[in-house]
């Protein structure tokens, strides 16, 4: 026999392996008209209750509504009120003023880690928009929209970022790692994916209850690929589960663009087909797509009629993390080019053309924003920073391995006390 | 006889017992369970119509109904993963998975979610669930039917790992990693399903029928977790063990005349360290045994406790007495299994010291 890697000597073509490379690397000039985006409003609508296969054409199309022209097209228009609009777009630009802050607050040493969503919050704050208050939403680490659009306390989220003694979750957590039972908001895992089994359970069980209650789940395209992603769509297939997945399709994965995720052979709303369950790939950028096509998700899992999976087409305009540099494997200018624009000012430009907004009306509830999440990051500096002594009791760190603290952790708990006591004598 | 059910408080020595076996204990323990909390749910692979390839379900499905004892596709991440999501929901989630050996996909679930969430959450979240596996060697099982992998759950925090070795043990057992809110994963050996082995595969095994361990309390009951059995009283060395061992160790005692004080340890974490230190500092000399691999087993834990804890009792250095460093033989299984030779020659070493 020959050697591997010598070609086998037999009269047969050499294989090759493909290692998918994404288009544009840093200093490339982009060109995204390969993307292929259609006009706002021509996708047909299928009824929320129709067979899942009713679907199909449209996971390889792109549900938009809002045109060029930035007024609202087609069956999937949600009309919503203005007054629904507005909020909605005031949501997504406190999410954006949340995010510089806390970017700004780890840059300045105030806590060790951060994570925008720049680019992403129609993915989230639309989604909320389009849920009920009480319908049990497991995100993953890029949906912070979710709870502002749920209203939870800014002064809360920013305690938990600076693992402060305000922290809800005792400084036990990564920032960001946000968890709130009243809110419905599921507590967010470091382990991509896991949330999504996780998702269909809820919603079997609340089906089991025969409750009214659906579960939603958020995951990137990345994590995708992780075996979690298919135990849940099969185990919600398998039990026609109340849960709507969403795919936030941003493009990267940390450094590595969605060919590694297989977005190079189809798209990631296709995935729904070959589980039988219905599919829609949306414009990520376009708020009113994003409402209506969580709402009509929503509205199916309602009717028993099963789980959605929803691909988000959108794009992460900054880096992974605090602790990300995309300058480093990505062509800067992508951002400027990404061809489906940016949510916040879409819905604005769509609240102008109808008469109910305006540049200045903008302009002043952006200052009126930053205002209101700088006052809420003070109010949270009283109870402390990151590293800087005002954290919980160190008993705490044991409490909560378990229902009740057993033996060992009770005599290790001892042991943490006594060290504190030599470094800080009384 | 009065009949025992519901909250009614009896003492055990007054409750009606009927002998069963381990299957049948497992069985009723989850019949009660389904019974009294309606948020009780079973799920795993072949549980639901066809009643378990174990039996431990049989019968369940047909009088509780497909929503609360139901069939899954294969696959342990889905079947743990959609258990956490029903305890954060507020059910009772009482997965199994067929084999010891196949829990493995479904670890990052177990391990990074279910073990965390009362953490992570602050209590917000909970994960009330019991994951009941058929665990353990001696039934030439071969590689990937045989395993025994407590010390990878007895490593993460925020788990229980329970293992029963009696049929009475295995119900009152059962009820309380149920009712506890804690993750319990519930190691069943299935070596000891139909009767209790002492080592001798050469030999016929009896059943249960005629065991004291085997007659069973009718009724609810529930045995502690975190608390030890002490399966015979001595004088001369502590054994600690656990699952099929408890019945090898306590036939090589017998046989060896030895005067040994054998703790069954039923719950490894949280470990009845009280019952521990007592023993070993009655007796000075301690031998831990399991079917499990040696290195980083489970019995390594013990024995630095031990050492810990009670060395200036000890006369001798702690022997452990365990499964060999390979993967589990399918021919050399009696080779690989801590059988009665093995324990023989840690008992003299110890008593010779």
């Amino acid at each position: 026999m020959a050697k591997q890697g010598e070609g086998g000597g037999y009269n047969r073509p050499r294989l090759q392996l493909h290692v998918p490379e994404p288009k544009f690397r840093p200093g490339d000039t982009v060109d995204f008209s390969h993307i292929v985006v259609p006009e706002a409003g021509v996708q047909t609508r299928p009824d929320e209750a129709c067979e899942a296969s009713e679907t199909n054409p449209l996971c390889t199309d792109l549900v938009r509504v809002l045109g060029d022209d930035n007024k609202a097209h087609g069956p999937w228009d949600p009309r919503l009120t203005p007054d629904k609009l507005r909020e909605m777009l005031r949501h997504m630009a406190l999410v954006r003023a949340f995010d510089e802050r806390m970017y700004r607050g780890q840059r300045q040493g105030k806590t060790s880690f951060y994570m925008k969503c720049i680019g992403e919050e129609a993915t989230s704050v639309a989604a909320a928009h389009a849920l009920a208050s009480d319908d049990m939403v497991f995100p993953s680490y890029r949906q912070q929209g979710i709870l502002i659009a749920r209203g939870y306390p800014l002064v809360e989220m920013i305690n938990q970022i600076y693992s402060n003694r305000g922290d809800k979750l005792k400084g036990r957590q990564l920032p960001i790692m946000y968890s709130s039972r009243n809110y419905a908001f599921f507590t967010i895992s470091g382990n991509l994916a896991t949330q999504l089994p996780q998702a269909t359970g809820f919603a079997m069980a609340s089906a089991i209850k025969g409750d009214s209650r659906i579960a939603a789940a958020w995951v990137g395209e990345g994590s995708t690929a992780e075996g979690d992603f298919h135990s849940a769509l099969t185990f919600a297939a398998v039990y026609n589960a109340p849960v709507v997945f969403n795919v936030v399709n941003n493009q990267w994965a940390i450094s590595s663009f969605s060919g590694f995720a297989g977005a190079e052979r189809t798209t990631f709303a296709a995935r729904a087909i070959g589980y039988g369950i219905a599919g829609l790939r949306v414009d990520g950028n376009d708020p009113l797509a994003v409402y209506a096509a969580e709402r009509w998700a929503a509205d199916r899992a309602r009717m028993n009629k099963g789980p959605t999976l929803i691909e988000h087409f959108t794009y992460r305009a900054e880096g992974h993390s605090t602790s990300d540099d995309p300058s480093a494997y990505r062509s800067a200018q992508e951002r400027e080019e990404w061809p489906l624009g940016d949510p916040i000012m879409r819905l604005k430009l769509h609240l102008i053309e109808i008469g109910e907004w305006s540049e200045d009306q903008q302009e002043a509830m952006d200052r009126e924003l930053a205002e209101s999440v700088k006052a809420a990051t003070k109010d949270a500096e009283k109870n402390g920073i990151l590293g800087h002594g005002l954290h919980h009791p160190f008993h705490t760190m044991f409490e909560d391995v378990f229902e009740e603290l057993p033996w060992h952790l009770e005599e290790q708990a001892e042991q943490a006390i006594r060290e504190r006591q030599i470094k800080w004598p009384q | 006889m009065a009949t025992v059910s519901g909250d009614d408080v009896v003492s055990l020595h007054d409750a009606p017992t009927r002998p069963m076996n381990m299957i049948e204990a497992i069985n009723d323990a989850l019949d009660i369970m389904l019974e009294r909390d309606p948020d009780v749910v079973i799920m795993g692979e072949d549980v639901g119509y066809f009643g378990g390839v174990f039996r431990a379900t049989a019968g369940l499905q047909d009088k509780y109904g497909k929503t609360r004892v139901f069939d899954t596709p294969i696959s342990e991440c889905g079947i743990i993963g959609v258990a956490v999501g029903m305890g954060a929901y507020g059910l009772r989630p009482v997965p199994e998975i067929q084999f010891a050996d196949y829990i493995y996909p479904g670890l990052d679930q177990l391990i990074s979610e279910a073990a965390r969430l009362r953490y992570r959450s602050a209590g917000e979240f909970i994960a009330p669930m019991t994951v009941r596996t058929p665990f353990g060697g001696g039934i030439f099982g071969g590689q990937t039917h045989s395993q025994s992998p407590e010390a990878l759950f007895t490593h993460v925090s925020g788990i229980k790992t329970v293992i029963p070795s009696t049929p009475h043990d295995a119900k009152g057992l059962l009820i309380s990693a149920i009712e506890d809110n804690d993750p319990v994963i519930f190691f069943e050996p299935k070596r000891i399903y139909n009767g209790p082995f002492d080592g001798y595969y050469d030999k016929p095994t009896r059943p249960w029928k005629d065991h004291p361990d085997a007659r069973v309390p009718e009724g609810y009951y529930s045995i502690p977790l975190g608390k030890a059995r002490t399966v015979r009283e001595g004088q001369a060395l502590t054994v600690l063990v656990y699952g099929t061992m408890v019945h090898v160790a306590e036939a090589v005692c017998r046989e060896k005349g030895v005067d040994a004080e054998i703790i069954d340890l039923r719950t490894l974490v949280p470990l009845d360290i009280e019952a521990v230190e007592k023993s070993v500092e009655k007796t000075g000399r301690c031998l831990v045994i399991h079917e499990a691999t040696r290195t980083s087993g489970f019995g390594a834990e013990l024995s630095a406790l031990v050492q810990e804890r009670c060395f200036y009792h000890l006369e001798a250095p702690v022997e452990r007495v365990t499964g060999f460093d390979t993967p589990y033989p399918h021919s050399l299984e009696w080779a690989y299994f801590p059988g009665p030779i093995r324990i023989g020659e840690a008992i003299d070493k110890l008593l010779g010291a």
